[in-house]
């Protein structure tokens, strides 16, 4: 083959190319997650994404009938990340706030959200109070509402801020920690777990907004209100057609929409 | 960005002084374990060399960051076992994790330094002491040793320098050090500019103390810049470092 025709052929190679990348940036979504928040999203023992996080996700893409890719980013960067165009939407079970709307728009809430204490049960703790929590040692994930709500309410109290939930889970099991703050959910669920035997939930559920916030969304840049409309009205559809309680009951008792 | 370093300048104080600790304490006690075994390390008994082989190149072939990991979380699945052996309050503690980790670390480091050290020292002057009728031990107390420190000087630096940063990996087991804090900052702030500020304060400590590093230096070589043994040691081929 001549010069020219090699030529020809990696010209055409590279329009295809391009072209096809234009389609697929339009029909794509990209949703960004941290896959260490189990059962919302982990890696499975495939080495896939899975949880209740990716299932919503692919059932509002499928919904919406666009092509979706999940892009795994450790949770300390996920709002950096998303801003920095790394993804498109944060689908990682992250709480409305007041702090974080400052940075990104969030959807209409897909869980209602609420944090509690989980304590040793041979350290027999009832209550919670900061004044009788003062100088144990508490602790949680970092970036996280309950680790904001545990620096500004118990400063008398020795905070640890760890990367992930694991980390926390496992250090309250060796005993490293007297208790730690959590997502509702995920604790219930990991106090039935053979590691989380050791202990149990204290004190009542923290649901102050200013903590908690306004239930638990999906999260997109600012300028992305096209986005959120599509998204918003994706979840309306699968609540609306049962897809999103059959996705529920999968993974959890109760409904996560209303805690009950 | 000036305002947010005032905002801050509590908590990054505070996080200088843990990382400050976490850099010289593993330094210091590792400079005390890492001559003798550095000396160890030369018998030519291979059941003294090989296990002093075998630790240096398992802490040096390994990331920091994993040593980090197997003391802290491996400790705590032992949680009974040092407990039953009186340890657990010490494992129990990440800090204590990070200064073991980070010591035993910098020991290994440090015993390479030294053996280079040792190994370059001129055979002349060895043989000059013999001749004298040194015993071994005033022939390294006065010959070896001094010379040995002052050509490992440089690298012992250079190993305080790297234990300062790389301890910055202390940070992930929640240990408050100035990444610790600035990671915490920047979870409440998003604002990217902390991290410029952490970086100002990394390099604000390491060129204090490479300046403290070179009059030291200048200090023990003091002898070989005097002008007219310049000329000498030009002469031997050996490299004066000032």
């Amino acid at each position: 083959m001549t010069m020219l025709s090699h030529l020809k052929k990696l010209t055409a190679i590279a329009v295809t190319l391009l072209a096809s990348s234009t389609i697929w940036a339009q029909s794509t979504i990209r949703l960004g997650t941290e896959g260490a928040y189990p059962p919302f999203n982990y890696y499975d023992s495939n080495g896939q994404l899975a949880g209740f996080d990716i299932d919503i996700g692919n059932a509002l893409c499928e919904q919406m009938g666009v092509n979706c890719v999940w892009v795994a980013q450790d949770w300390d960067g996920i709002i950096p990340a998303l801003m920095a165009g790394r993804y498109d939407v944060i689908l990682a079970s992250m709480f409305i706030t007041d702090r974080r709307m400052e940075q990104v728009s969030f959807t209409d809430p897909y869980q209602a959200s609420a944090m509690t204490f989980v304590g040793h049960k041979s350290a027999n703790i009832t209550d919670v109070s900061p004044a009788a929590l003062a100088g144990k040692t508490i602790g949680a994930q970092g970036s996280t509402t309950q680790g904001d709500f545990l620096e500004a309410q118990y400063p008398d109290s020795t905070i640890r801020l760890y990367p992930t939930q694991d980390a926390v889970n496992l250090d309250l099991a060796n005993g490293r920690l007297d208790l730690q703050a959590g997502d509702i959910i995920p604790m219930v669920e990991w106090l039935q777990t053979q590691e989380g035997s050791c202990c149990e939930r204290v004190g009542e559920l923290i649901t102050d907004p200013e903590y908690v916030g306004y239930g638990v969304g999906m999260a997109v840049r600012k300028n992305d209100d096209a986005l959120r409309e599509r998204l918003n009205a994706a979840l309306a559809a699968i609540i609306e057609n049962g897809v999103y309680d059959e996705i529920n009951n999968r993974y959890f008792d109760v409904n996560l929409l209303t805690l009950e | 960005m000036i305002s947010l370093a005032l905002e801050y300048s509590d908590k990054l104080l505070m996080g200088m002084w843990v990382t400050l600790q976490l850099t010289l304490i593993p330094v210091l006690l590792a400079a005390c374990f890492a001559l003798p075994l550095a000396v160890l390390r030369r018998k030519p008994n291979l059941w003294v060399q090989a296990p002093i082989r075998l630790f240096v190149s398992f802490f040096r072939g390994t990331p920091l960051l994993a040593q980090l990991f197997l003391v802290y979380y491996g400790s705590g699945q032992f949680r009974e076992e040092l407990s039953a052996l009186g340890l657990w309050w010490f494992f129990r503690e990440p800090i204590y994790c990070a200064l073991l980790a980070f010591t035993l670390n910098s020991t290994a480091y440090q015993i390479e330094i030294m053996r280079g050290g040792l190994q370059s020292v001129n055979v002349g002057e060895i043989e000059a002491g013999l001749a004298c009728g040194m015993t071994p031990l005033t022939l390294h107390r006065r010959i070896i040793l001094p010379n040995a420190y002052r050509i490992a000087f440089p690298a012992l630096g250079n190993e305080v320098i790297l234990m300062l940063k790389g301890g910055a990996v202390a940070s992930v087991i929640t240990i408050l050090d100035i990444m610790g804090h600035t990671r915490r900052a920047f979870s409440q702030t998003f604002d990217i500019n902390i991290y410029f500020i952490a970086a100002i304060l990394y390099l604000l400590i390491t060129t204090l103390f490479v300046l403290f590093w070179r009059t030291l230096e200048g200090r023990l070589n003091h002898h070989l810049n005097r002008p007219e043994q310049r000329t000498v040691i030009a002469a031997r081929g050996v490299t004066a470092v000032n």
